[in-house]
């Protein structure tokens, strides 16, 4: 079976992956910080590649709006935004999760204002991870491709039903190019059954009354549900990633990819590109003798508790790389994973890196010192618990 | 009268028996709601001339016009008193409730 490849982007490569997944209706508004994602879809569309529709609508608040309409009656809705962009949209984002609407929105992770600027970190994201959708990280454009596949899967699985959205970190991936393979339609089609949802979605047939008021005597349970099938799609997102690797020859280890773990005393962990860094360094070190390890979060909602354990059983120390703050506390990965780590008997000690604000490269060697730190804090040394990456002046 | 009745909906025995999202089928009153009402309007049959003013109105759409002559609905009326406000010729009495 002949492969097809392109040299492309990761906006291209996203959009690629939503191409193949056949989406009914896209809505997107274009301007700074939207990505060229939306761009190719509408040549898409305009070309007769892709047969949907194109909604330009006039702001991002207006795209969801929109994608909630579209999945409201069953057919399958595709957004993409970042930024300010996500920040405006936000206020729609519990109204898809809550109507339980499997939109598929791709999110660039840029930063926020202010001061603002378009280059990449995790702090757009990082506000909504309340917002009851799922979100992946990616590490690369092929990742970021198929998992746009994978996204649409798991959103419409009968018992998932939750909008996800596939956070591709701004600038990294979505300026640069590498080669990406496209998996054939037939494929995909076999692999992505077109959308039903029975329960939730209206039509002339099954009029349906949406987004219902519950008082306090109903309104908890709804949210516990909603709760409760987003910490149950852990086993879904697994499967289905298991099922794409049989079929397309690409498992990414599901919720999370542990790296040279096995024998690892120290250990960071990522999410998005920084990963693709860090495995270069680990290589180094490992080579060097020291016995490190790596952890790639793909998934913060839901997020991994006991594979997260799990796979740090034996580990003395973690840190993790935040490229967010969250202002007057630390970074918000390391708060979760702190949480998670709580339920091991043998809890490590754990450190904070935070790092990559408003697009500041986190290097090689501040991953090296970020593995020495680790090495020192094991040690006894005295060092603060969260430290900053790649700071250009004293603090 | 044929306005909407309240169906019954009983409490779900667990969580999984609750709707998948905040959806249900069209036309699903689980309650009545008119429990702030203190006065209530009661139209006087002789004096009212049906011109609809009230219906039109009325911010809860409790007036019914599907019969002979106009109805209110008590278990929607709220007791605003915008219909005795606006009726021309004084035909509804705001009416103090006393439980």
């Amino acid at each position: 079976m002949s492969k097809q490849k392109k040299f492309i982007c990761g906006d291209d490569a996203v959009a690629e992956g939503v191409r193949l997944a056949r989406p009914h209706v896209i809505s997107a508004y274009p301007i700074t910080p939207q990505t060229i994602t939306v761009e190719r879809l509408a040549e898409y569309v305009e070309e007769g590649s892709l047969k949907a529709e194109y909604l330009h609508v006039e702001s991002e608040h207006s795209a969801l709006s929109c994608a909630i309409g579209v999945s409201s009656v069953g057919a399958r809705a595709f957004t993409a935004t970042s930024s300010q962009g996500l920040l405006y949209m936000a206020e729609a984002l519990p109204y898809a999760s809550g109507a339980r609407l499997p939109i598929v929105m791709m999110n660039a992770n840029r930063s926020i204002a202010t001061p603002w600027n378009i280059y990449g970190d995790q702090m757009d994201a990082m506000f909504l991870l309340n917002s009851g959708w799922i979100q992946y990280y990616v590490e690369d454009a092929q990742e970021a491709m198929d998992m746009m596949i994978q996204a649409y899967r798991l959103a419409e699985t009968k018992e998932v039903m939750t909008p996800v959205m596939v956070n591709i970190d701004g600038f990294v991936l979505t300026h640069t190019y590498e080669l990406v393979e496209i998996p054939e339609q037939s494929l995909v089609d076999e692999f992505l059954p077109p959308i039903s949802m029975p329960e939730n979605s209206m039509s002339l047939e099954s009029p349906k009354s949406l987004c219902i008021s519950a008082g306090n005597d109903t309104n908890m349970e709804f949210n516990m549900k909603q709760h409760f099938d987003m910490l149950n799609s852990e086993y879904f997102i697994e499967a289905i990633d298991k099922e794409f690797g049989d079929k397309f020859g690409r498992y990414y280890n599901g919720m999370l990819e542990g790296i040279n773990m096995d024998d690892a005393e120290i250990a960071l962990i990522t999410t998005g590109t920084v990963t693709g860094t860090t495995r270069v360094v680990l290589k180094k070190l490992r080579k060097e003798g020291k016995k490190v390890g790596l952890i790639k979060l793909r998934v913060l909602r839901p997020f991994p508790v006991e594979k997260l354990a799990e796979v740090l059983k034996g580990v003395k120390a973690v840190g993790v790389i935040d490229k967010n703050i969250s202002f007057g506390y630390e970074g918000t990965v390391f708060t979760n994973v702190n949480s998670a780590l709580s339920t091991m008997e043998n809890m490590p000690k754990t450190m904070n890196f935070i790092g990559g604000i408003g697009g500041r490269d986190i290097t090689k060697e501040d991953i090296e010192i970020a593995y020495e730190k680790l090495f020192e804090f094991l040690q006894g040394e005295k060092i603060e618990r969260v430290q900053y990456m790649n700071v250009r002046c004293d603090y | 009268m044929d306005r909407p009745k309240v169906k019954g909906w009983s409490y779900p025995k667990s969580i999984d028996q609750f709707p998948m999202g905040s959806t249900c089928k069209s036309d699903h009153l689980t309650s009545i709601n008119a429990g702030w009402r203190t006065v209530k309007p009661v139209i006087d049959q002789e004096v009212c001339i049906n011109c609809l003013k009230c219906f039109l109105v009325c911010p809860d759409g409790a007036i019914d016009k599907s019969s002979k002559e106009l109805e209110i609905d008590y278990d929607f009326c709220k007791g605003c008193g915008i219909c005795a406000f606006e009726c021309p010729v004084n035909a509804i009495k705001m009416i103090e409730e006393v439980k």
